[in-house]
């Protein structure tokens, strides 16, 4: 575990340029890199050497296709628990242990542990939360979501 | 979108979402490498990414920044106690901003949580998320009974999804 309340690592001014490139759509051509980086002006080498050092600093959390698990049949859901400070540390550990857990936020709040479930098929969301609410001996909320009115994780760097 | 038709995915495509999940090569030819792994060519592998994308089932490709490292430190998921007969409108308005990345309806959880829509708010710092929820606040009006916004303190883990192969 990670506390990623860290500083901003330094960005210079091409990596920035370059994380908003590539959120856009990247190319679909033998050669993608190359094409990017004639765009920004910079060398294929160049930009291979940023990418990986973003998501060695972890600037970048991942570079690659985005899937939307619903639609090839798999499930996603937010869900939360209330956990006691004193078994933060022990919780954390026990729910980030699953691979179906792709995303867990601490919050402010008495549900102070929030993740996201992915699994392969719609049945892997109940048997994973009531594998959690074994391991852990804490209840776990589910929050399916019944409407999607936006969603766009492009952030400008 | 809740009523799309099930894109058919066959094994090849079911290998080619476990190969590509974990991120693409950095290398000159990303998709010949993955055709390489797969036993087919890079041109069926972009040719079946790109109908992943056409279907949905690839929402886009490209990179994932972490929201702190670029200077989004402040998080705020707002919730709110909307009318059940206004959501839908109103949901569609919050989704519209240009400060909200994400926007769902979810159930409410009584009486633990009365909350049944979600906003998402990234922002430089805590005073400028809560003025973008006050906007949100104005907009929905009485249609809001109760709101809060819950910031993040933690990453505690990031991967984004994994299936089994």
């Amino acid at each position: 575990m990670r506390d990623a309340r860290l500083a901003a690592p330094a960005l210079d001014d091409v990596d920035r340029e370059l994380i908003n490139a590539l959120q856009g759509d990247f190319p679909l051509v033998a050669e993608p890199y190359r094409q990017v980086a004639e765009t920004l002006g910079l060398d294929e080498a160049e930009l291979l050497r940023r990418l990986d050092a973003m998501l060695e600093r972890k600037v970048l959390t991942r570079f690659g296709p985005m899937f939307q698990i619903e639609r090839a049949g798999g499930a996603f859901v937010l869900a939360a628990m209330k956990v006691p400070e004193e078994d933060f540390e022990r919780v954390t550990a026990q729910v980030n242990g699953f691979p179906e857990v792709a995303h867990n936020y601490r919050r402010e709040h008495a549900l102070n542990m929030w993740f996201v479930l992915a699994t392969a098929t719609p049945d892997g969301i109940a048997k994973t939360v009531a594998a959690i609410e074994a391991a852990t001996g804490l209840p776990v909320f589910a929050f399916p979501k019944q409407r999607e009115y936006f969603v766009e994780m492009k952030l400008h760097a | 979108m809740p009523d799309a038709i099930k894109p058919e995915l066959d094994a090849v495509d079911r290998r080619l979402i476990v190969a590509t999940q974990a991120g693409l090569p950095r290398v000159s030819r990303p998709y010949d490498a993955i055709g390489g792994e797969l036993g087919i060519t890079g041109e069926e592998v972009i040719a079946r990414l790109r109908s992943m994308l056409e279907t949905g089932v690839i929402r886009r490709i490209g990179a994932v920044p972490n929201h702190y490292a670029i200077g989004y430190t402040a998080n705020g998921m707002s919730v709110w106690d909307v009318d059940d007969e206004r959501i839908d409108e109103l949901g569609a308005r919050v989704g519209a901003l240009d400060f909200v990345t994400h926007c769902y309806r979810r159930p409410r959880r009584l009486p633990d949580w009365p909350y049944n829509l979600f906003a998402m708010v990234h922002s430089q710092n805590r005073t400028e998320v809560a003025a973008r929820v006050a906007a949100i606040a104005v907009l929905l009006g009485d249609a809001c009974r109760a709101h809060d916004i819950l910031y993040s303190t933690a990453i505690l883990k990031k991967t984004g999804l994994r299936i089994a192969a």
